[in-house]
């Protein structure tokens, strides 16, 4: 036996264990879950009809499906936008000062490694009606009170409050990268032809920062689309908040899946989130793979 | 700090920190409150109290839950940084035949949510037996994908020659990994070892649907029927919530300098 013979046996010895999972825990899985979305499924029943694509079209009527969606691009949308514009300011603050950088970066960085479930419980309560802090504030300064998560029009903006939160650390840290990953010689130019201030933002830093920026709106993206553990826990009472005004993808196919064992339209909703997921996947994907011209 | 910008800075910085650590202010004061001072919106507590931190630890089982969390995560990370480390190395530093397309399949699989997996593994794990064990919580986190294309990517960087190097000396191949290339990438590696942990001890969606009892409940599952049962005490899910942030926040104060710069060593996303 060969020595390259043997070292691809003890490759292949290597590879067996992690294979097998890759192909069992996430592969086969992921093409049971369409398999699933063809077909109409109680869980509990032996009978499985095959159905073709009608998971879908009772999906696509389904009025809480377009809730969910509508739900997930708004908190996109807000989310988003409002966690780059703050992770960036703070980031080019903190650029800005010598001392106490790295505790500052810290305390921005608690909320990220925070457990999720007890952060949405504070973040409840601190939008209690008549007990919270914010609401005590608003009194405070001789402004009505509101109701935060328990009105349909409030529940969403508070809950995406509570996530930039969550993230900003991360953004933040993430930005710094970006901006420690512009050379010198690039402030140095232009300090010699003068610009200065909102202009050398708008015309060097923010094009240079352009795949960081590309980075944490579809990774950000992503989060969003996936959004569940917080709105479970900050609308617990009344899932999905006041009216399903809460309500996204991933809450509605654990509702649809494991509250009412529809799992034939839970799994067709997943293989809608998935096919979202990829296209945006693949969108940054060639996005980022042009070169930065620095 | 004479220049009047950078004092703006300072202050504006200082105003942000306020806001952010506000949340975890109002939940500890909230926690050492009776709950006849509960509903009055004082900072600070005139009477605090450690009684509701013995309340939550002694009539729930939250001793059990934070037990059980520990046993999740700690074997989780193992299994993930031994096998990823494994499979990085090997697809980086080995040469055999379907090298490319093992990776590629790997790599595949980072781009399917864990929402589409959750209904076939319960089907699975309902057909096998693994409803409410450990082996349940924990099966579909014992590897990561991720970790695999972090590693690849570090182990890639050793150099040939250290290898080459020792299998002149007559070190096996499994000694290769472990003795010479995985020294080399301490600090990706436990990055990565950190961002599992984390993850593993956050996770909410697939413990909520596999575990069935109280006593398998993990921290994240048994804080969130917990609170969802007491009401209005929220003196106690302020304490329970507490116990379960202040461990973390105090492993994070002194991991914080390898946490922070593991994101950016790693581009890691958790």
């Amino acid at each position: 036996m060969g020595l390259g013979t043997r070292r691809a046996l003890w490759a292949y010895t290597f590879l067996l264990v992690p294979l097998l999972f890759f192909l069992t825990i996430r592969l086969a899985p992921a093409f049971s879950a369409l398999y699933i979305s063809l077909h109409e499924w109680n869980i509990i029943s032996p009978s499985k009809p095959f159905v073709g694509l009608q998971n879908f079209r009772l999906l696509a009527h389904d009025p809480s499906f377009g809730r969910a969606a509508v739900n997930t691009l708004r908190y996109v949308l807000v989310g988003i936008p409002a966690q780059i514009a703050l992770g960036l300011v703070l980031a080019l603050a903190l650029q800005r000062i010598n001392r106490f950088r790295g505790l500052f970066r810290a305390l921005y960085f608690m909320p990220f490694v925070t457990p999720i479930v007890a952060a949405a419980w504070v973040w409840q309560w601190m939008y209690s009606q008549n007990f919270g802090p914010l609401n005590g504030l608003l009194a405070e300064l001789r402004l009505p009170l509101q109701p935060f998560l328990r009105s349909p029009a409030q529940s969403l903006y508070a809950v995406t409050a509570m996530t930039v939160w969550q993230f900003l650390g991360f953004q933040v840290v993430i930005f710094l990268a970006g901006l420690e990953a512009i050379p010198r010689v690039y402030y140095e130019a232009a300090a010699v032809d003068g610009a200065s201030g909102w202009r050398l933002f708008r015309h060097m830093t923010v094009p240079l920062l352009n795949p960081t920026l590309v980075f944490s709106a579809v990774y950000g993206t992503i989060v969003y689309l996936q959004l569940f553990t917080q709105v479970l826990n900050m609308t617990f009472g009344d899932q999905g908040g006041p009216l399903a005004s809460t309500l996204t993808m991933v809450l509605y196919v654990y509702q649809l899946g494991f509250q009412r064992f529809k799992m034939g339209e839970a799994a067709a909703a997943t293989a809608v989130l998935f096919a979202v997921i990829l296209v945006i996947t693949l969108l940054q994907m060639r996005v980022l793979s042009k070169p930065v011209e620095y | 700090m004479r220049d009047p910008k950078t004092a703006f800075v300072y202050l504006a910085l200082g105003a942000g920190a306020v806001v952010v650590a506000f949340p975890f202010y109002w939940m500890l004061a909230s926690a050492l409150k009776p709950l006849t001072e509960i509903y009055d919106l004082r900072l600070i507590p005139a009477h605090p109290t450690l009684a509701n931190f013995t309340e939550v630890l002694t009539r729930t089982r939250f001793p059990r839950w934070f037990g059980n969390s520990l046993i999740v995560a700690a074997i989780t990370t193992a299994s993930v940084a031994f096998f990823d480390s494994l499979v990085g190395y090997v697809l980086a530093k080995l040469h055999f035949p379907g090298r490319g397309v093992i990776f590629v399949m790997i790599l595949a699989t980072l781009m399917i949510p864990t929402e589409m997996l959750v209904i076939p593994w319960y089907v699975m794990s309902s057909a096998y037996g693994w409803i409410n064990t450990y082996w349940g919580i924990m099966f579909p986190g014992l590897l990561s994908a991720f970790g695999v294309f972090l590693i690849r990517q570090f182990m890639s960087g050793v150099p040939d020659e250290l290898l080459d190097a020792g299998r002149m000396d007559g070190v096996t191949e499994f000694g290769l990994y472990w003795r010479i290339a995985l020294p080399q990438i301490r600090p990706a590696l436990a990055a990565l070892c950190i961002f599992t942990f984390l993850g593993n001890w956050n996770a909410f969606l697939w413990p909520t649907i596999v575990i069935q009892t109280a006593n398998m409940r993990t921290l994240p599952v048994g804080i969130a029927l917990f609170s969802g049962e007491a009401g209005s005490a929220w003196n106690l899910i302020m304490a329970s919530s507490a116990l379960a942030v202040l461990p973390v926040l105090g492993v994070f104060a002194v991991l914080q300098r390898q946490i922070i710069e593991g994101i950016t060593l790693t581009g890691l996303r958790s």
